[in-house]
């Protein structure tokens, strides 16, 4: 195949991509009734009136469990596509893929004796 | 589409056999995250053991792959090259490793903060400089660079232990933050300079940019300025790891900061990668850069004029210091410009091998004298930072005599005395220069030098010829400093009395 056409799926993509979530909140801002109140216009947070400054400390477990997340979260990307190409894929990619999980584990044995996943 | 190759066609394709000694030591590394976890109260005789036999492991495994000194071969499709070059890094690097995890183990116990993490992050970036030693590929230098630096940020801001009064001594993160923040600055700088040598060349692969490179130069296009400014980024970035002025800012903040086995480890760990990955891309890739004139590479002016501002600003500097940390700090400033002096004579045509093997030869002494001269230093400091300064060792040839003698050498191998490792490395360096035609940036080195002695002078002048103010000092150090010590002092004195020992071993070396 052309190379140039396999860029091009990636440029068609790049385009949709961001006009696709776009366009619903434009089409609701066409056709949605303009009735502003005071009440309305005010800022909202999950039904209750927001207490205090948003500038906050978060406790750094926080952080913690975001950055176990989001580890699992790229581990999920990485082994979506593995996944798919299952059958056509020969020993190699089997055992690349389980040495990244073997990483992966390492790390979350490690995070796991540490502690890291009980909330103190 | 793309065939995945079978496991024996990939091993034997990539030839993975010959990145066993980096890949090997990662493996191991990851094992021992999970023996550390659950060593249970047995970890702190246990992750330092591992740790050894870790670099155990992969120095026979180096010995095996490079045994064939001569031949040259690349590895991962041309990714990694596995040269005489590597090999003898690989060994340096090694070495280097094992002195500061013996130094470890007793600084951490002193400290309170003995965590198997220490361990493990020591080796990981141990295991980044071996790749970077080996990298034949910019995009491979850069992913080894962030391996070696990233646990080494880690590791300076370790020692979060409290002062006397109680309070957190904050140098330790400090330090960490400062290399931290300047570090990722200056590996935007490298990135970008990659990619601009990539946008003129159209290729990453180092041996692939020298074929490029006369195309490019020749045609005086925008393509050749991309390729100038880019080799300009690419010293900068590399500029900022092995800290040569005017990058070297954060140096003495971070050294002093850190703990002191990491000091030592990345005041010789990260100025190898740097000074590999230096070599490599100017003298292997971009050594065609050349100006009409007498066959001189066009970066060799910048690289000598960086080189002597090194050597004065290094030297000047350091005599004013009063902390010894930050004294080695300014010290090791000097000896990059060394080896910077050595990289600037690689510019010349002809010389390039010559001007190779002394930077590698002064990156081995360099190597057992700092680790040396940071484990005396140690020895005599308090744990919260204090008494590391250049009063606090008056007297002790008196109450040490050992260790008095020992920091003498590693004091006389730092300014270039005869019958010391320094020296070989000085005299192959200054070598090189003369040959390569560098007469006047020797003669910088040379004085320099002589500068160099006063405040490494005053080391021995304090330790020998002032009385001590009140009590002795308390020995500190336990069997594994005095071993790193040892070893230290050993590699110092052989390589230095026996001359020819040094310059044998790196005579198979040849990157041009």
């Amino acid at each position: 195949m052309n190379v140039l056409n396999e860029w091009a799926f990636i440029g068609m993509f790049a385009v949709l991509a961001p006009i696709f979530p776009a366009l619903p909140i434009v089409i609701a801002w066409l056709f949605r009734p303009r009735k502003p109140n005071v009440l309305k216009s005010s800022t909202y947070e999950c039904g209750v009136e927001t207490i205090g400054d948003t500038w906050v400390q978060f406790r750094v477990q926080y952080y913690i469990y975001g950055l176990i997340f989001l580890v699992f979260d790229v581990e999920m990307v990485f082994l979506f596509p593995w996944a798919a190409a299952y059958n056509e894929m020969s020993l190699f990619g089997f055992v690349a893929g389980f040495l990244f999980i073997f990483l992966l584990t390492d790390a979350l044995f490690y995070a796991w004796q540490k502690n890291a996943l009980e909330w103190k | 589409m793309f065939e995945s190759p079978t496991i024996a066609e990939f091993v034997t394709q990539s030839n993975l056999a010959s990145t066993l000694p980096g890949t090997l030591l990662v493996a191991w590394t990851l094992l021992l995250v999970l023996v550390d976890l659950f060593a249970g109260d047995e970890r702190e005789h246990w992750t330092p053991l591992g740790a050894c036999l870790g670099l155990g492991v992969s120095f026979v495994a180096n010995l095996f792959v490079y045994a064939p000194a001569a031949d040259q071969q690349t590895a991962l499709y041309g990714m990694f090259i596995a040269d005489a070059f590597t090999g003898f890094l690989n060994i340096v690097i090694l070495v280097a490793t094992l002195l500061a995890v013996l130094m470890s183990r007793d600084y951490l116990m002193r400290a309170g903060i003995h965590r198997g993490e220490y361990y493990i992050l020591t080796l990981l970036s141990s295991a980044g400089a071996m790749f970077m030693v080996a990298a034949n590929d910019l995009i491979v230098v850069f992913v080894a660079l962030e391996l070696l630096s990233i646990p080494l940020y880690i590791l300076a801001a370790f020692r979060s232990i409290k002062n006397d009064g109680g309070e957190l001594a904050l140098k330790s993160e400090e330090s960490g933050m400062k290399y931290f923040i300047l570090g990722a600055f200056s590996s935007a700088f490298l990135v970008f300079g990659a990619a601009l040598v990539y946008g003129a060349s159209g290729t990453t692969n180092i041996p692939q940019i020298l074929e490029v490179a006369p195309a490019v130069v020749d045609a005086a296009s925008s393509a050749t300025f991309y390729l100038v400014v880019g080799t300009a980024l690419l010293i900068v970035g590399l500029g900022f790891k092995v800290a040569v002025v005017p990058f070297h800012m954060w140096t003495p903040d971070v050294y002093e900061g850190a703990p002191t086995p990491v000091t030592a480890l990345m005041s010789v760990t990260a100025k190898i990668g740097g000074f590999a990955a230096l070599l490599r891309i100017l003298v292997t890739a971009l050594s065609v850069l050349l100006l009409v004139d007498g066959g001189v590479a066009a970066w060799q002016t910048t690289i000598s004029i960086i080189a002597a501002l090194t050597l004065v600003l290094g030297n000047f500097v350091a005599i004013s210091q009063r902390n010894l940390k930050r004294m080695l700090a300014y010290s090791s400033i000097a000896h990059a410009g060394y080896i910077m002096v050595a990289l600037a004579a690689a510019g010349t045509a002809g010389s390039a091998d010559s001007a190779t093997q002394g930077a590698l030869v002064y990156i081995l002494a360099y190597m057992f004298t700092n680790l040396g001269a940071f484990a005396v230093v140690m020895t005599i400091e308090r744990v919260d930072g204090g008494g590391g300064n250049i009063d606090d060792i008056t007297g002790l040839a008196r109450s040490r005599p050992l260790l008095a003698m020992a920091m003498t050498i590693f004091m006389l191998s730092l300014t270039g005395i005869p019958l010391t490792a320094g020296f070989v490395g000085k005299f192959m360096v200054f070598a090189a220069a003369v040959q390569a035609g560098l007469v006047g940036l020797a003669v910088i080195g040379v004085l320099t030098s002589v500068v160099s002695a006063f405040y490494y002078m005053r080391v021995v002048v304090n330790m020998y010829l002032r009385d001590s103010s009140g009590e002795l000092l308390p020995a500190l150090e336990t069997v594994y400093v005095r071993w790193a010590i040892n070893i230290a002092l050993a590699g110092t004195l052989i390589f230095g009395i026996f001359y020819p020992l040094a310059s044998n071993l790196v005579s198979m070396v040849s990157i041009a």
